[in-house]
């Protein structure tokens, strides 16, 4: 049986090209690229063209990148970094509700010592409110941090009017851009982005790689102490390998945005279209518009999502759910609640997320498992049979 | 998250699912809110749980307990029945990840409520016989959510 990936918001399959570049760094170009001699010195300038691949793309200067171990770390640094650095000023942050755990999570952890956070709520799209946003800034706020594009229901934030706000308060924004990087263009400097978090498998990269953008002059205090690399901001022997395929990976992202864009969407809006004609009581979840190109989340009713996935599975279609099953917790999604979901709504929810390498084909293939499936788990669940017996409205 | 090959099966191809029309007990556990609810029918016959069919929202763990859980009571006397543990359930699935044991436990609690639903409405016993006999637990919240 063959696989139907779409799961490329969880991750993506690395680049043929990308792991080419790759692979010399694991045999002969094995290096430490902090040493003097030739292997070591050739490492060092295989990171820096990687550094300048990243900035070129971010619109900053290269010496204003750090590759770190991915997004999480990324997002910690930025946080952590900043608010420690910034204590003497203030104590208090502004976030969302809807952020990836890695900004969550370390927001709590600062909670526990001592700062403040305000989590900003969002519409029933999941765009973010920027009235509240601006009500709760105060003389003690120091870090404003919101991601630029949600992972679950994709919905892109308003970064540039954030980062107006930011900088008229002269207050840092931070932005996790994991989902965004490779699918929109971003300028850190008309944007007002302070800082920037990235990782490269979710743009056809390797796992475990990724950067951190801090602006010049934005203090922050180093995450992982050791040695003197990343310009003494992040210690620990070059992912070099890692680096160059970030640097490749990024590169070749930006290559053909818009082309990748446009097929990438087009997928999408023909899988929403062909599931909200063929399957009834389902609801798309996230803007409509203002969205990640190759994401999609729907709620279909009476069902729970990981028995869907299950038997998606069962055919080959890798997907994902914020129902609770998947959650890892006894919730489902924090981000379908913030969005105002009942929970037997969000626990119905089917996140498939479409990259380069997806086709019509598997499209179609996925809408008739769907169909089958759906109409299946449907005969099987008790809120159907109720709903049905009431008449069918409600 | 690690099913068995057993959980696999049942999920996939879960036994006696559906509704019976003229049951002689129904019973309801579990809220939407958590994710997981269970219907259970049974048709029972000379103190024997002659048929018996379901309808479940949930997780995989959710369909394979209800599922095997039918197969595992049909046939039996109500008093057989009755015994059946969450365990028994659990044990007979080769296992569950321990997430998912709240599963087996409305798999237990639907099949109680059935039967007691069954003797209210054979109204020989009175609300106390029938919740001691069955051992219904009090509505409250979920255990394992809170909702
Ligand atoms: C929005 C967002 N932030 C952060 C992360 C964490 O990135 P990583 O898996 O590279 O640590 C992810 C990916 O899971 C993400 O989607």
């Amino acid at each position: 049986m063959n696989t139907v990936y779409l799961d490329n918001s969880a991750t993506t399959k690395v680049d043929d090209e990308v792991l080419k570049v790759m692979l010399p760094y694991f045999s002969q170009n094995y290096g430490n690229a902090s040493s003097i001699y030739s292997i070591g010195r050739e490492n060092r300038k295989a990171i820096e063209d990687a550094r300048e691949k990243v900035a070129k793309i971010l619109n900053c200067n290269s010496n204003e990148v750090y590759f770190t171990a991915g997004g999480s770390e990324s997002d910690n640094t930025a946080i952590k970094g900043i608010a420690y650095a910034n204590k003497n000023k203030g104590n208090h942050i502004i976030t969302s509700k809807i952020e990836h755990p890695a900004v969550l999570e370390t927001c709590k952890k600062l909670e526990k010592d001592g700062f403040e956070v305000s989590y900003i709520s969002v519409d029933e799209n999941g765009i973010l409110n920027l009235e509240e946003l601006k009500d709760s800034i105060r003389p003690t706020t120091i870090l404003i941090s919101v991601m630029f594009a949600n992972n679950e229901i994709g919905t892109i934030q308003p970064i540039k009017e954030i980062g107006e706000i930011a900088k008229e308060k002269g207050i840092y924004f931070h932005t996790d851009a994991v989902q965004a990087v490779g699918n929109i263009k971003i300028d850190v400097e008309k944007l007002n982005i302070d800082s920037l978090s990235l990782s490269a498998h979710k743009f056809y990269g390797p796992k475990g790689i990724g950067a951190l953008y801090v602006r010049k002059n934005v203090p922050f205090v180093k995450f992982i102490d050791g040695g003197h690399q990343e310009r003494n901001k992040r210690a620990g022997t070059e992912n070099v390998a890692g680096i160059v395929g970030l640097g490749k990976a990024i590169e070749l992202a930006y290559k053909d945005l818009d082309e990748h864009n446009e097929k990438i969407k087009k997928l999408r809006d023909y899988y929403v279209e062909q599931v909200e004609k063929r399957i009834p009581y389902i609801k798309v979840n996230g803007d409509r518009n203002k969205r990640l190109p190759g994401n999609s989340n729907i709620s279909f009713r009476f069902i729970e999502g990981e028995s869907l996935l299950l038997n998606l599975d069962l055919k080959g279609i890798c997907a994902s759910s914020g129902s609770a099953c998947t959650s890892g917790s006894l919730d489902p999604s924090h981000v379908l609640l913030a969005i105002g979901l009942p929970h037997e709504i969000a626990h119905g929810s089917l996140r498939v997320s479409i990259g380069k390498y997806n086709t019509k084909e598997e499209i179609d293939y996925v809408v008739d498992s769907l169909v089958e499936i759906v109409e299946r788990l449907r005969n099987m669940s008790p809120l159907w049979e109720e709903f049905i017996e009431n008449g069918g409205n409600n | 998250m690690e099913y068995t090959q057993k959980v696999i099966h049942h999920y996939t191809n879960p036994r006696n699912v559906g509704k019976i029309e003229d049951a002689s007990g129904v019973g309801e556990v579990g809220n939407p809110v958590c994710g997981d609810i269970m219907k259970m029918y049974i048709k029972v016959e000379n103190n024997i749980i002659v048929d018996v069919k379901f309808k479940t929202f949930g997780c995989g763990a959710a369909i394979a307990t209800s599922s095997i859980s039918t197969e595992m009571i049909k046939g039996k006397t109500i008093e057989e029945a009755l015994e059946l543990k969450n365990t028994d359930v659990v044990n007979e699935l080769g296992g569950l990840p321990p997430v998912k044991i709240h599963c087996s436990v409305l798999a237990e609690e639907a099949i109680h409520e059935a039967i007691a639903d069954y003797y209210r409405k054979e109204g020989k016993m009175t609300e106390e016989e029938i919740i001691k006999k069955c051992k219904l637990k009090e509505k409250k919240e979920c255990e394992a959510c809170g909702h």
